[in-house]
């Protein structure tokens, strides 16, 4: 029961945000660890990622991809389930979307081939996430490996452009491609991502199917009681969201490179977690957690550039801590925030 | 505090007293437990009685007040304090790891040494010793999992006895015990007394307060209201001491209006995952206007049987027929079909099956519906209408508070199970299928809840009630069936059904 | 005939020199699971020794250094782990892939930051390593005969001393330990050290036994296939050792079969024998998910719930 409970606002705003601070103090511990200044760092990270049009663009652009693999993840935490293949989900959704474009591409006008190649997205998508339905966690991991290695594969022995030495397919036909905005890599799949969250929101709290989804999630036994056939909502929740993990391949081939590459899903997978956690598996959340990182992940590049110390992977080291405080050290700040609050009554 | 008489209580409480945050769960109790006797404390769910005595056990630590034991005062901080005191809980959910042996189960704790081979070889003969003195047989390499609950008791009582407990409490131990598995454990707590050895009944069965106690005390909201010798006091005093008004014990109702058959069972089997027969070869009828009570200790196939009829289970034998739609193992059904069918179902852990704790009242209250309108249209859920629903569920059935979007989690037991019977009942089904109706749900809410199943049955409903509470199957049933191993062991007209014939048949014997 | 005893006798090298690590992280998520506490973070805490163990190596020239830097590393990841899952009640699987992240992170930024050199660590001369005891081809240095006693060693402490005890029951049911007066969290968080301790000899054996140096990701989900292995071995220590073994075996076929072809099909894609473990993981997985019993209590936080 209400054992100690915060006022609502408390509760949906001030324990996230104190999880999330807690979480960068620990950063700045690691970042004067190994010798740079943080106060310089952040500066450096805040104005690389919101200094000038293209760095917002490109802070949008990530941003984007964050929000698919961030709906991903909160679309099966409310069905009680842990997907952590999206990494692998979002490379085989890519997969798909570029073969629809390479098959297709001299053959239909562009409005008709994007929203095919979506849909394609998606059922790829969705297809890696149904198979590994038992375990999920180890499976799901598992299937990032092996979607790695098989994309390898792919690239290097089927699908290559001819005469390429670097494994990527044949660049797509100009209806395949999605317009983007110049100097940036910010393009219109951002409008998907927008419209996925609305999607998203509308199913799980206005739909029945949602309900029961959220039954599940909370009580499998009463999902039963009501009459769900749980092995069907865990592959429906699994599918929806491997199929939303799915669309940063939309976002990557069909906006950015306009061919098919290799490991350009790397990183969302798992940062679509600490994006879930942080947005309180909401997607009005998660939209704003999804700002955040794409605003860490520009910076964050701009700052490896700039600070000869800095890694990209400091940004991995960030998603991790906001993973652990958000997700397993919730409760953390709780205790403090009942004193400030008990001695104002 | 008592000037010291002959011999000092086995156990005082002076003034303890306890919170948890707003809720005042005990209040400044003061109680004397004596040696050689066995003292009741009775009260409703709620009374704080199990609280009282986790304190005594070490399990919380009281906000005020002491504990004496033999007269000198004791700081227990721990389980392990009040183990090293002489005390011993048996607790109402055992506290014994299944995958272990009997032996195993005793030494947790008292291992002896880091390495366990010598621990076990000693417990070995002490297990014998206390067998040959209190009549406690059990063998000591069996598994846990393998036993019987009564077994299982034993094997509780067993344990506390080998840490050397002077002062042995029990939580509502015969909740899973047939009547005669009851009468033999009170033999035994008998035997315990004559050894000198104190005996704290937690209980809220008044019959057997009456029938095992010495003294009693009754507790009401965290307070200590009464101390009576059982001797001088009588059930209907109890029951008004513990509720603090005049209490009906026994439900008015007239005879049945029988109708037609509206479910049958014709040898319903269930074979679960190990081949084991849940079900075994179920032959029953319910009829509209009747109420059909099942009785019967926890864990013979109740559960599985409430599942199958509700359709959440599919038999791997037999044919059910309800309401004219044929299931078996071929033709399975799902529960919302069962629902559209005109079949409602109060199930038997109302916080695990029946609602979700973190959805709003409105939400749980078209549990199972939400699909159907006027819940949903179009596929979207219409959230007034399920609101409004909620509110006026509410106020038919008394739910406190009259709060539809209050999280379901933050209602009292007995206002839960009420939402939950409004929902089921709200849409004037023909079956009703209810599971443990009254379990933690505190007296005057069952009084409503009884009154609301006869009135459904008066109404045309064919009502089947599962209780392992056999009180509540002589109140409410017409008739009786006693389901043991998967079996109906038995059948009796409610008007010749009596305590001793049910427990012969809750048992597996059989009438002569 | 002698050519087939030494291709036995190489296979059976093989095998342990890849299953060693294998054994150890699952000797330790065993200790961890048993209690109650699901380890996610079985890999990360892999990585992290790894990459402490060479890095020390590198920096001191001493490889015994490295290896109690190793355990030492581990220890904190699993001290942050059992703080997250034992004290406060965090969701355990969560908190174990935010380790596994973070150690992946952290290990490429502090190994840039000393080493400048793109996330590994220097190559370590033989002085800093582990170098094989009696048979050089075989690469049987003393930390895969560490690895071999551990499961005796493992088996023995669970199932025949008091700890033991103790601890299968805080994995079945913490609440009779807690009436039976012994604390939950402290018989858990030793579990979780001992986790620590031989995931941090996994992690040295990775870096500065079987091979000459750190470099990035280089656990490559051995610690999942370990955590599958307690799977396989109904949580047992031999049979989980068992697992381990089969999967130290498939490891070492595949990179015989690299190359190779197979008539009918052809030359085997370099890239299907890599992936070769994770899906042979996951098909077996399949196959056993349904017959596993886990220790009843896994997973879920100890409340007291009076």
């Amino acid at each position: 029961m209400t054992r100690n409970a915060l006022p609502v606002w408390a509760e949906i705003v001030l324990l996230p945000l104190a999880n999330i601070v807690l979480a960068f103090l620990a950063v700045g511990v690691i970042v004067v660890m190994i010798g740079v200044n943080p106060f310089e760092a952040l500066k450096l990270l805040v104005l690389g990622a919101l200094g000038s049009k293209e760095s917002i663009g490109y802070t949008l652009y990530y941003a984007t991809n964050f929000t698919f693999t961030g709906l991903a993840v909160a679309v099966a935490f409310h069905a009680g389930l842990f997907n952590i293949g999206g990494e692998g989900q979002a490379y085989i959704g890519g997969l798909g979307c570029g073969l629809a474009v390479l098959a297709l591409d001299s053959i239909l006008p562009g409005w008709l081939l994007i929203p095919i190649a979506i849909v394609a997205a998606a059922l790829f998508g969705a297809a890696w996430a149904a198979v590994p339905a038992w375990h999920i966690v180890i499976t799901t991991i598992m299937f990032n490996f092996v979607a790695s290695a098989l994309m390898v594969y792919l690239l290097v022995n089927v699908l290559i452009a001819p005469r390429s030495m670097t494994p990527q397919s044949r660049g797509f036909g100009v209806a395949g491609q999605l317009p983007s905005m110049p100097g940036s890599a910010l393009n219109l799949s951002i409008v998907l991502a927008a419209l996925c969250c609305v999607g998203v929101w509308v199913f799980l709290w206005r739909t029945p199917t949602g309900y029961a989804l959220r039954t599940m999630g909370h009580n499998p036994d009463a999902a039963l009681y009501a009459g769900t056939d749980l092995k069907r909502m865990t592959m429906l929740a699994m599918c929806l969201s491997g199929a939303l993990a799915g669309f940063v391949g939309v976002n990557e081939l069909l906006g950015v490179h306009h061919r098919i590459v290799l490991d350009f899903s790397a990183g969302y997978g798992f940062a679509g977690i600490a994006v879930a956690l942080m947005g309180r598996n909401h997607p009005a959340g998660i939209a704003l957690a999804a700002l955040l990182f794409g605003a860490l992940q520009q910076g964050g590049a701009e700052l490896a550039f700039d600070i000869p110390g800095m890694t990209r992977e400091m940004v991995v080291v960030i998603q991790g801590l906001i993973i652990l405080f958000s997700g397993a050290l919730v409760q953390l700040p709780r205790p403090w925030l009942q004193a400030v609050f008990a001695r104002g009554r | 505090m008592q000037p010291l008489t002959r011999t000092s209580p086995a156990l005082e409480l002076c003034a303890v007293d306890k919170s948890f945050g707003a809720v005042h769960a005990v209040r400044a109790v003061s109680l004397r437990i004596a040696k050689s006797a066995i003292t009741g404390i009775v009260g409703e769910n709620g009374a704080g009685k199990s609280t009282l005595m986790s304190i005594v056990y070490g399990l919380f630590q009281a906000d005020g007040g002491d504990i004496l034991i033999d007269g000198k005062e004791v700081r227990i901080a721990s389980p392990c304090d009040a183990i090293a005191h002489g005390i011993g809980m048996v607790h109402q959910h055992f506290m014994l790891v299944e995958t272990f042996t009997v032996l195993e189960n005793l030494v947790l704790g008292a291992e002896g040494g880091p390495l366990l081979a010598k621990g076990l070889a000693a417990a070995r003969a002490e297990l014998a010793r206390l067998a040959r003195d209190y009549g406690l047989a059990i063998d000591p390499d069996a598994l846990v999992a393998d036993l019987s609950v009564g077994e299982q008791q034993r094997v509780e009582i067993l344990k506390v006895l080998f840490r050397g407990a002077r002062i042995l409490i029990l939580d509502e131990p015969s909740a899973v015990l047939t009547p005669q598995e009851t009468d033999q454990l009170f033999r035994i707590l008998r035997a315990l007394t004559a050894e000198g050895v104190a005996v704290v009944l937690i209980t809220h069965k008044l019959r057997e307060v009456m029938a095992a106690t010495d003294t009693v005390y009754v507790m009401r909201q965290g307070e200590l209201v009464a101390e009576r010798r059982t001797a001088d006091t009588n059930p209907e005093e109890l029951a008004e001491l513990m509720v603090g008004r005049k209490v009906l014990l026994s439900l008015d109702k007239e005879a049945p209006q029988r109708g037609q058959v509206r479910l049958r069972a014709e040898g319903l089997s269930l074979t679960d995952g190990q081949g084991v027969a849940v079900l075994d070869g179920i032959n029953l009828e319910l009829r509209a206007g009747e109420i059909v009570g099942i009785a019967g200790v926890s864990g013979n196939g109740q559960s599985e049987l409430l599942q199958v009829l509700a359709g959440i289970r599919k038999p791997t034998g037999g044919r059910l027929t309800v309401c004219g739609r044929v299931l078996d193992v071929d033709r399975p059904v799902d529960p919302a079909e069962m629902r559209a069918l005109g079949v409602a179902h109060v199930p038997e852990d109302r916080r695990r099956q029946g609602m979700v704790g973190a959805f709003r009242a409105s939400e749980t209250a078209i549990l199972g519906y939400q699909a159907e309108p006027p819940f949903s249209r179009n596929h979207l859920l219409d959230l007034p209408a399920a609101f409004s629903h909620c509110a006026d569920l509410m106020a038919r059935f008394d739910v406190r508070p009259r709060a539809p979007g209050l999280p379901s989690a933050h209602f009292s037991g007995g206002n839960q199970q009420k939402l939950i019977l409004a929902r089921e009942m709200a849409r004037k089904p023909k079956v009703l299928l209810v599971g443990q109706p009254t379990r933690g749900v505190d007296i005057g809410a069952i009084e409503f809840i009884h009154r609301q199943l006869v009135q459904a049955r008066d109404e045309g409903c064919a009502v089947l009630v599962i209780s392992a509470e056999l009180d509540e199957i002589l109140a409410l049933a017409d008739r009786i069936l006693v389901m043991f191993e998967g079996r109906i062991a038995g059948e009796v007209e409610a008007g010749r059904a009596h305590e001793r014939s049910l427990g012969l048949l809750m048992a597996g014997a059989t009438l002569s | 005939m002698e050519e087939a005893l030494i291709l036995v006798a190489l296979t059976l090298a093989a095998t342990l020199r890849m299953a060693t690590p294998l054994i150890l992280c699952a000797m330790g998520g065993l200790f961890s699971e048993r209690s109650g506490i699901i380890d996610v973070g079985l890999e990360g805490k892999m990585l992290m020794a790894a990459f402490f163990a060479a890095a020390t190596a590198s920096l001191t020239g001493s490889a015994w250094l490295g290896v109690l830097a190793a355990i030492a590393a581990a220890e904190t990841l699993a001290l942050l782990h059992g703080f997250a899952c034992i004290t406060h009640r965090g969701n355990q699987v969560v908190s174990g892939v935010a380790i596994n992240i973070l150690a992946a992170g952290l290990a490429v930024v502090l190994s840039t930051a000393w080493f400048q050199q793109g996330g590994q660590t220097p190559s370590l001369g033989e002085s800093a390593r582990l170098m094989p005891l009696f048979w050089p081809s075989a690469g049987d240095n003393i930390l895969v005969y560490v690895a071999l006693l551990s499961v005796p060693l493992t088996w023995w402490i669970i199932g025949r001393t008091r700890f033991g005890l103790r601890l299968r029951a805080v994995g079945e049911m913490p609440l009779a330990v807690d009436a039976a007066g012994i604390s939950v969290a402290g018989l858990r968080y030793r579990a979780v050290l001992l986790c620590g301790f031989f995931t941090g000899l996994a992690g040295a054996y990775l870096s500065i036994a079987q091979n000459a140096g750190f470099s990035r990701d280089m656990t490559a989900g051995q610690g999942f296939i370990a955590l599958a292995a307690i799977i396989f071995g109904k949580w047992r220590a031999f049979p989980a050792f068992g697992a381990c073994l089969i999967f130290g075996l498939l490891d070492a076929i595949a990179i015989r079969l690299q190359g190779m072809r197979i008539p009918g099909v052809g030359e085997v894609p370099v890239q299907l024998i890599q992936a070769l473990p994770y899906l042979l993981t996951m098909f077996l997985l399949a196959g056993f998910i349904g017959r596993a019993v886990a220790p009843k209590a896994v997973g879920i936080p100890y409340e007291k719930e009076h």
